[in-house]
């Protein structure tokens, strides 16, 4: 299936939140996540399973004044 | 000067000096200059990450007792700034945000405008809002009535370490304002820094100069002290100047008088 992650579509094996932010050896502590336009937090990543032409936006936080 | 707090967002603060984290050469130079300049409030930006690559979590690099102000950098509309303070919020960095809308990219002067628009909705979420903005009385007046936290007018444009080169439309906020006014962007020397506390202001925002100095630890501990001296200063009262001359020492009883 295709997910769109940080705008650039993906192919990917049906999977959970928690599973593809393992597979991309994703810093958890530092990252945020959104799923399309809703927040999703840490603790609901393992029980969201990932649906075709979902829309992710993985964030975290930067140096900035 | 124990009891002089800023009460910012119904928090207090002992330090007046908002620091960012913006430009350091490396993220352990930022918790050496929160130690050396005793800052108690540091900006933090939102991004997407590169997915291909591991990267460093800034916030491992900020003490648990300095307060979180994300900001809304690289928004251009009051509805991206709103989405991203949401974001923060959620990701559990407190209730401060500074709404920072910037359309025009040569001067990275920010939106006035878009600006108000996004405190309105923020400080109704219950948002503590402090909105950096270009110095202007009655934008000042509307963001206070939209429940800021404060108002943060420019010294000069981001980054250029020009100074206060606002300085009489700022004296206009601090002097009508009810909320803190804390002179955001463009301080480029602590001199600078001490001169925007001597004329009232309640806090200074600096980011730049310090992370770009040579060292950033001892900027941000010259910061510390300007900006304590400037607040000093102010609370002081200080004496007026005058054209003329005026003796400091007796003109008469000399002598051979």
């Amino acid at each position: 299936m295709n997910v769109f992650v940080n705008g650039t579509q993906e192919s990917i094996e049906p999977c959970t939140l928690a599973q593809f932010i393992a597979l991309k050896k994703l810093d958890a502590g530092a990252l945020v996540v959104e799923l399309n336009r809703q927040i999703i937090k840490q603790e609901f990543w393992s029980t969201t399973e990932l649906q075709d032409d979902d829309r992710l936006e993985m964030l975290s936080f930067v140096g900035g004044g | 000067m124990s009891d002089d707090v800023l009460l910012l967002g119904g928090k207090e603060f002992s330090n007046r000096l908002l620091t960012g984290t913006g430009k350091f050469g490396n993220h352990g130079q930022i918790s050496k200059m929160l130690a050396a300049s005793g800052s108690q409030m540091i900006t933090v930006a939102l991004r997407r990450v590169d997915i291909t690559e591991q990267s460093e979590n800034i916030l491992e690099y900020i003490p648990k007792d300095v307060t979180l102000l994300p900001n809304t950098s690289g928004a251009r509309t009051a509805e991206q700034a709103v989405r991203v303070a949401r974001i923060a919020r959620e990701a559990g960095c407190g209730d401060f945000i500074k709404i920072e809308v910037i359309t025009d990219m040569k001067y990275l002067m920010p939106d006035n405008w878009e600006t108000l628009k996004a405190t309105e909705i923020l400080a109704k979420e219950g948002f503590k809002v402090l909105p950096y903005v270009l110095p202007d009385l009655p934008l000042a007046k509307r963001l206070e009535n939209a429940g800021a936290a404060a108002v943060m007018p420019l010294g000069a444009p981001i980054g250029t370490n020009r100074g206060l080169e606002t300085k009489p439309l700022i004296a206009m906020l601090i002097e009508n304002a009810s909320v803190p006014i804390v002179v955001d962007a463009g301080i480029g020397k602590p001199s600078q820094a001490a001169a925007a506390m001597e004329m009232g202001a309640d806090a200074v925002l600096v980011n730049t100069a310090i992370a770009t100095a040579n060292d950033p630890e001892a900027m941000g501990r010259a910061f510390d002290l300007a900006v304590k001296a400037g607040r000093v200063a102010y609370l002081a009262e200080m004496a007026e100047a005058s054209t003329h001359a005026r003796a400091s020492s007796p003109l008469t009883g000399f002598l051979d008088e």
